[in-house]
């Protein structure tokens, strides 16, 4: 025992993600050749403890959805492994997923796409039990009201139907249905960006509480950073298919090494204007994303990143631990050591600091 | 992100029937999307309208045979007494309408043109009803499978509702008319001439159907609902009947509605050309070829087949056009 807990990683990880890669092609003309492909996710991997939440942050595009899709097996992975409590899942069949898809669940985005106008609440709720043919203790009518009760709704709407909700409402609804065969994981993609802020905070503390109450593992996939860091024990960055920081929450935000993920901080909206007047300085990234039909060279943010040099442009930064628990892919990272002192020459057409940071709004 | 916007918008219309509804009582209920739509149905007076003449029109040609039994009305009476043999026309004005014939009598026989309508009432719905049956059936199977599968199956199915329609319908329901002999399908007679007439316009119009269908399963597909059923472990069967299909009875029957006037003007127009269904079987569009042949001689004659159809086409269309608008507000 001695020995476990003295490795740095002494959990056994109940989601293992190594090299995860998802190319959609591009298929043209009448014979459907393939043209090119959406390099949506390009070689991922991190791990998911049990009882921890992950967040994943990034722009939209940068393929977070479809990690979350890939990790639930909802879409086929091009290349790379997912393991759930130690069996590959990576290329299983929709036959034999299905005895896992009691332990994997997801929430989803839109809470008005997410439940079918047609059924009742009952049925909605329900649909799990009568999927995997589970037969709950007390029948199926009573684990639904329960489970209504559990996300805070009234035990009675079993026969209401989605449209007599509202958005924060139905969204709790998604979270009935998603906690109703007691998963060990959940994947929520984007599961507070279409409500209001209120009930944001509302629905974010539910799934709080439920993680405290019933033990389960998030990842929480957003782009909003004050979301991510009210709910996540740890935090990965992603940009355009690549995982450039993965961290603890507290290092990430106080100390962030790679220049992608501190103009994301900056970018965070301070609804306090003494205290936003106090804060120092704000990164303006220029341009978009860059295409993930033909992405950049190197490291992938060199188009937009103020510290680029030559190397940036021809090496790849692997994703290196710089602190403890915290990894950066980056050759010139933020707050750590610089992993390429030897290579200063700016790369050419890159902004400068100057373009790129202001001091005062 | 634009369904958040769209379903408020649509609940917010729901709102006042809400309170309306609930106003008189302490408590107010939870209701269904069907009782919705049948509130928003009875405020449509048109559609109303619409639905009370249908009824009564299926009423009547189900009813055909025991209503003309018991007011002593025979299609296939002779009464050459009533037609005035020089001009080829019925003696009296209007006609001859009478107390014992109320919308005239036929020109050339002196036939009851009252039990002429209401015998050819069944003929049209039954032949209307059951080509949109048959339209419905292909063209749902084969939509829906062409939208949730895609890829190859949506290519040939895609091309096959092309090539029906670009056939020449009218040519082939002519001709394929003109050579079916009595025996086949071992039916004989008038029963052969039905089924031939549902086959034929209703194997012609399933691409119209289908290609709603297609295009509905297509979007609907997409929808976050059937991820979550998937991530459940459901089968392609189970998510095309338990969660496509209650999502696409609305349209299916709004444009099965609106498709039986087309059927019925179909069917008028074959009879009309002399391949549809055969004297002495009394038919709408058989009326309205013979009044065509003595419009000189007595014009009234064709407008009592006309307005039938005339009648029944507008019902069904204003039905159809309620029933759409109740069902589903926002395609408006």
């Amino acid at each position: 025992m001695s020995d476990l807990t003295k490795s740095p990683d002494p959990v056994e990880p109940l989601l293992k993600v190594d090299g995860l890669v998802k190319h959609f092609p591009i298929k043209k003309g009448v014979l459907q050749r393939t043209v090119g492909a959406v390099q949506a996710v390009d070689g991922i991997s991190f791990d998911v403890r049990p009882g921890e939440t992950l967040g994943v942050v990034g722009e939209s595009g940068c393929g977070k959805s479809t990690m979350g899709r890939l990790i639930t097996r909802l879409l086929e992975p091009t290349g790379g492994r997912v393991e759930f409590e130690g069996k590959d899942i990576t290329h299983l069949s929709v036959g034999q997923m299905r005895p896992l898809r009691k332990d994997v669940q997801m929430i989803f985005q839109d809470p008005y796409s997410s439940l079918n106008p047609r059924h009742t609440i009952g049925t909605i709720v329900g649909a799990p039990f009568r999927l995997q043919r589970v037969t709950p203790e007390g029948g199926v009518k009573k684990s639904v009201q329960e489970l209504l009760s559990l996300v805070g709704l009234n035990p009675e709407h079993y026969n209401r139907y989605p449209h007599e909700f509202s958005g924060g409402q139905r969204q709790r609804i998604g979270i009935a249905r998603a906690l109703a065969l007691k998963p060990r994981l959940v994947v929520a993609d984007e599961p507070v960006s279409a409500l209001d802020v209120s009930i944001q905070a509302q629905v974010v503390n539910l799934l709080d509480d439920l993680q405290d109450e019933l033990g389960l593992t998030y990842v929480i996939i957003a782009h909003d950073l004050s979301v991510i860091r009210h709910v996540s024990d740890r935090i990965a960055v992603m940009y355009l298919g690549k995982i450039v920081e993965l961290s603890d929450r507290q290092p990430l935000y106080e100390t962030p090494m790679h220049p992608y993920t501190k103009a994301l901080l900056s970018a965070v909206p301070v609804p306090d204007p003494k205290r936003r007047a106090a804060r120092t300085s704000r990164i303006l990234l220029r341009g978009d994303v860059p295409s993930p039909i033909s992405p950049p060279s190197g490291c992938r943010f060199h188009t937009r990143c103020w510290k680029a040099t030559t190397v940036c442009k021809t090496t790849e930064p692997p994703l290196l631990e710089l602190a403890p628990a915290h990894r950066v892919a980056c050759h010139h990272p933020e707050n750590a050591q610089d992993q390429q002192p030897t290579d200063t020459e700016r790369l050419a057409g890159a902004p400068t600091q100057d373009e790129v940071v202001r001091t005062s709004e | 992100m634009t369904a958040p916007i769209e379903t408020t918008a649509a609940s917010a219309e729901a709102q006042p029937e809400a309170v309306l509804a609930g106003a008189g009582r302490s408590q107010i209920e939870g209701r269904s999307l069907g009782q919705i739509a049948w509130t928003r149905f009875k405020r449509d007076k048109a559609a109303m309208a619409g639905g009370v003449v249908v009824v009564c029109l299926v009423l009547m040609a189900a009813l055909s045979k025991p209503i003309q039994a018991i007011f002593d009305l025979d299609p296939n009476k002779l009464n050459q007494d009533l037609v005035d043999p020089a001009l080829q026309a019925p003696k009296g004005a209007w006609g001859g309408m009478s107390w014992d014939h109320p919308l005239g009598v036929d020109p050339g026989f002196g036939r009851d043109l009252l039990a002429r309508v209401i015998e050819g009432s069944w003929v049209s719905l039954l032949v209307a009803v059951g080509a949109t049956l048959v339209s419905v059936l292909i063209g749902v199977i084969l939509g829906v499978m062409a939208g949730y599968y895609g890829g190859w199956v949506d290519s040939v199915v895609s091309r096959l509702m092309d090539t029906f329609l670009a056939f020449p319908l009218l040519l082939f329901a002519i001709s394929l008319s003109a050579s079916v002999q009595d025996g086949f399908w071992g039916l004989t007679g008038l029963p052969l001439r039905i089924a031939v007439l549902i086959f034929v316009i209703g194997f012609f119009a399933w691409p119209y159907i289908g290609r709603i269908v297609r295009a509905q399963t297509m979007s609907l597909r997409e929808r976050e609902f059937v991820e979550a059923s998937r991530s459940l472990g459901a089968r392609g069967p189970f998510i095309i009947f338990r969660e496509l299909m209650p999502n696409l009875v609305a349209p299916i029957l709004v444009y099965a509605t609106l498709l039986i006037p087309t059927n019925i003007l179909f069917e008028a127009a074959l009879s009309f050309l002399g391949v549809g269904i055969a004297p002495p079987q009394a038919s709408w569009g058989g009326m309205l070829t013979d009044a065509a042949d003595r419009y000189e001689s007595d014009l009234q004659y064709m407008f009592v087949p006309g307005l039938a159809i005339f009648i029944t086409v507008l019902a069904f269309n204003l039905l159809g056009d309620g029933l759409r608008d109740a069902l589903d507000p926002r395609s408006k």
